[in-house]
């Protein structure tokens, strides 16, 4: 007992420290993204200043190769960053855990064939896939560079939920609640997915940081959201020539998918350290 | 003569390469305390959930259970889910296992309050679910139904997990409570006050009890009737009294010596 009153307090600060990092993080960037809709320094393709000018109190950010402010980039970069990363989770999600917990329950012969289908997709790169199905559509848009990555995040949530699935399944208490009746449907409601959401959920903020890096190398590519909307991933590429000139392009947009992809997992740990009540209270 | 609500005819498990359990017969009738006696591997549990239909799918049964005069073996499971809560429901062995270590316990009991009073076409609505959780909580002599209701499995002691284990058992309003090795996760005191516990319940409310244990002592204080299992056969059955002090087989002799020795040297006699 005395062990624990003197470890658990120390652990619960780091939890949240790592919590408060994380949301200041997030909750920046979301900020910036939610703020981009009302207002920004200038308009998006106003090429309101000289070519490739350092941060300045007119430009905090700089300015482009066409005298287009950076900092209205950033920001409208962030929207398109968190649109992409909720949307590419949320359709990754849903074609995850339901596949994942189909294959948990299914037949040998199916969750094998499932399992082994995981498992192939998994070994395509995420960008690969994404890139086949941006590819498939007729051209690039902000709603199919969404739904790319998500088909391409898939698998990986599929896997893992029918992992967690399964150790879940071998549990005493799914036997009990068996045994006092209750439907697989309800079983699947209220034991399983509360039991899976802590560990799918860090998973998933782990997912989120890939979507929003591959949306940066299919913008990258061109074959991510079309122009006029501003990405970090085009932002990284089109001041790739003059990096040397005026690095702030390229660190900038570097260093803001840094802090979300960072931020998100630091938050993604923090809540579960916060709300999973096996690890609370010790 | 009151027909039997458990009747085993000739139970045999298998799976593909080895048989678990071989031509089993026994019955239980409404409010009867039937003991099953068997060391580890003897097939006791195995027969307990093949009872519930739980069986999993690599064994085979065959042979006939009848529960409340309806054939388990060969069942579609949309008539086992009615039927398991409805006719029968299982206390395990470990209570910290087989309780949901992310839902607050007056929630898990909530969960067979519900679908009984559904089933029975009773009202459902949260005011009569918290009451009947309350009265279950009561029924299982827990102190302080209030936070417990609100607690995690981890935050309360083994007695009291195994507490509420009976009480979403008893939830459930069963003729046949299963009670598989309830006893062996806790420390002998608690045992003691769990067995006193569940024969009170039965006797109380007439519930009919199959109790599945390797421990003699604790089998004798519960059932009427015993039957020893060993390797997935009847050794002998009878009423316990008479199997635990006269024991015919010489495999339920030697288990009888082997636990008298035990209580010898526990109280330090020759």
């Amino acid at each position: 007992m005395s062990a624990e009153s003197t470890e658990l307090p120390r652990r619960r600060r780091r939890g949240n420290a790592t919590f408060w990092l994380g949301l200041i993080l997030v909750g920046g960037i979301v900020l910036a993204g939610i703020v981009s809709f009302f207002w920004t320094p200038y308009a998006l393709s106003d090429m309101a200043g000289g070519r490739l000018e350092a941060p300045s109190a007119a430009h905090w950010a700089g300015t482009d190769r066409l005298g287009r402010d950076l900092f209205t980039q950033l920001m409208i970069g962030a929207r398109i960053a968190l649109i992409v990363g909720c949307g590419a989770v949320a359709i990754g999600a849903v074609i995850g855990v339901a596949t994942g917990i189909l294959a948990a329950f299914a037949t040998r012969f199916l969750d094998d064939a499932l399992a082994a289908f995981f498992d192939i997709l998994i070994a395509f790169p995420t960008l690969l896939i994404a890139m086949l199905v941006v590819a498939a559509r007729e051209e690039a848009s902000l709603g199919t560079a969404i739904l790319a990555l998500g088909i391409g995040l898939s698998p990986i949530v599929g896997r893992i939920t029918r992992i967690l699935t399964k150790q879940v399944l071998g549990q005493d208490y799914i036997t009990a609640a068996r045994v006092s009746g209750t439907s697989w449907g309800a079983i699947v409601y209220w034991h399983i997915l509360p039991n899976i959401v802590p560990f799918l959920g860090v998973n998933l903020a782990l997912q989120f940081g890939l979507a929003v890096m591959a949306e940066a190398s299919l913008s990258y590519l061109g074959l991510g959201a079309p122009p006029p909307n501003a990405s970090w991933g085009r932002m990284l590429q089109e001041a790739q020539g003059t990096v040397y000139t005026a690095p702030w392009g390229a660190v900038l947009p570097g260093l803001a998918l840094f802090a979300l992809v960072i931020g998100i997992n630091l938050l993604a740990d923090g809540l579960r350290d916060r709300f999973d009540p096996a690890r609370r209270d010790g | 003569m009151m027909s039997d609500l458990l009747t085993v005819r000739g139970l045999t498990l298998a799976t593909p390469d080895k048989v678990l359990v071989e031509g089993l017969s026994f019955s239980i009738a409404p409010g009867e305390r039937f003991g099953l006696i068997g060391e580890s591997g003897s097939g006791k549990s195995l027969t307990s959930l093949a009872v519930t239909g739980l069986l999993a799918p690599s064994i085979r049964p065959a042979g006939s259970i009848t529960l409340a005069g309806k054939e388990i073996i060969g069942a579609p499971e949309k008539r086992l889910v009615r039927m398991r809560g409805d006719a029968v429901a299982t206390v395990f062995q470990e209570p910290l296992t087989a309780l949901d270590p992310l839902m607050p316990l007056g929630r898990q009991i909530a969960g067979p309050v519900r679908r009984r009073l559904k089933r029975k076409g009773q009202e459902a609505g949260r005011v009569a679910v918290a009451r009947e959780v309350r009265s279950l909580l009561e029924l299982v002599r827990l102190p302080e139904p209030e936070r417990l209701i609100r607690s995690y499995p981890h935050e309360v002691s083994g007695g009291q997990r195994q507490r509420v284990a009976i009480a979403m058992a008893l939830a459930c309003q069963p003729r046949l409570l299963i009670a598989d090795e309830p006893t062996t996760a806790l420390d002998v005191t608690t045992q003691a006050e769990i067995v006193r516990l569940i024969t009170s319940l039965v006797e109380e409310l007439g519930i009919a009890l199959l109790f599945i244990s390797h421990d003699l002592a604790v089998v004798g204080q519960v059932a009427e009737s015993v039957m020893v299992m060993r390797d997935g056969r009847m050794i002998e059955t009878g009423p316990a009294e008479q199997v635990l002090t006269r024991p015919e087989d010489s495999y339920t002799r030697s288990l009888v010596a082997a636990a008298r020795r035990f209580d010898e040297a526990l109280e330090g006699q020759p």
